[in-house]
């Protein structure tokens, strides 16, 4: 075990990049799936869930954006 | 930028990183015992609000009633943030906020698409003070205007215990609420501004870097700068769509919370 980590170099922040970046993956593919479903079942409420659309998609993509910058603030 | 990474003595590929975004002073000074230092990001910032300043000043100049092309361009991209983000999320009392919102999208619209602008290729935003000073002003004002409407104890009861739970649950709620309205709602309005910007300026690096660094190796890997080339174009792209849409959700999370704190039930 400690052979195979020997020869793994690189940062830790990236790992940890790459596991936040999942929750909000799948949760921004959520939102805009729901907003394209909700569209297409009536048109008109296109208009009115846009809001929603873009908040639910920042408050989502705001956890990747955590885990980018942590990385460099515990370096 | 370019400049250092032939300059680097260093082999192989040097990425760059967070020393980007600390430019070399070009004045400095000192203020009530405050160092101030003028970098390209400051001169950036300054040109910026410049530009917004110009247009709706030259917009509104000699308003007519039959617009011109340039006050039309002007109305329009005021009334882009009253009716869309102001009387859509704040309702008709919204609109005495608007010009607020308009200046607040404009103002981080234009710092922000300095991020893609050949020469500036930075955005202002990317320095965590300036997201963390329109938060701060954001939460002043949701703050200030639930205290005013309500008063300072019905705001906070409205906030801290909704209606309609269980009592012995507001031992789990309050804290929660607490948390989320007055400490994490600042908080990741200045980091989602700022990590956007931040990530898309070192995507971008990454891309150009990288673009240069693969001419300048010696063998046949010299083709593979093509690609890194066509995707710092298409990043180019990317980030001006992102630079957009964090303004825009800048403004309507703004609005957002003013709207709740107004009409709290």
């Amino acid at each position: 075990m400690s052979l195979l980590a020997e020869g793994i170099t690189g940062s830790l922040g990236a790992v940890g990049y790459g596991l936040a970046a999942i929750g909000p993956g799948i949760g921004v593919g959520v939102v805009f799936a729901a907003y394209i479903q909700a569209t297409a079942r009536q048109p008109e409420s296109a208009k009115n869930t846009r809001t929603y659309l873009f908040l639910g998609f920042a408050l989502s993509e705001a956890l990747a954006l955590l885990g980018f910058v942590v990385p460099f603030i515990f370096k | 930028m370019i400049a250092n990474v032939l300059a680097s003595a260093g082999p192989g590929f040097q990425a760059p990183g967070v020393d980007e975004f600390y430019p070399t002073p070009l004045g400095e000074f000192s203020l009530l015992g405050i160092q101030f230092a003028i970098t390209r990001i400051t001169l950036i910032s300054w040109v910026a609000v410049a530009l917004v300043i110009g247009f709706f000043v030259l917009a509104a100049r000699r308003p007519q009633l039959v617009p011109g092309r340039l006050q039309f361009a002007g109305e329009s991209a005021y009334g882009l943030i009253r009716n869309s983000v102001a009387r859509e999320v704040l309702g008709h009392q919204g609109l005495r906020y608007a010009p607020y919102l308009a200046s607040l999208f404009f103002f981080i619209l234009a710092n922000n698409i300095m991020g893609i602008i050949p020469f500036a290729q930075v955005s202002p935003n990317a320095k965590f003070a300036l997201p963390a000073l329109l938060a701060g002003l954001t939460y002043i004002m949701f703050n200030y205007i639930g205290i005013r409407q309500h008063g300072l104890v019905p705001y906070l009861r409205a906030n801290l215990f909704p209606p309609g739970v269980p009592w012995p649950m507001y031992l789990l709620v309050t804290p929660i609420e607490f948390a989320s309205t007055f400490i994490f709602r600042p908080v990741t309005l200045a980091v989602r501004l700022f990590a956007n910007m931040f990530a898309g300026h070192l995507l971008l690096a990454v891309f150009a870097l990288g673009t240069v660094y693969l001419l300048s190796v010696p063998n046949f890997s010299k083709i593979f700068s093509l690609a890194s080339f066509a995707m710092a174009i298409v990043m180019t792209f990317f980030e001006l769509l992102i630079e957009v849409l964090q303004a825009y959700v800048f403004t309507v999370l703004t609005a957002v919370y003013l709207e709740g704190a107004m009409s709290e039930h």
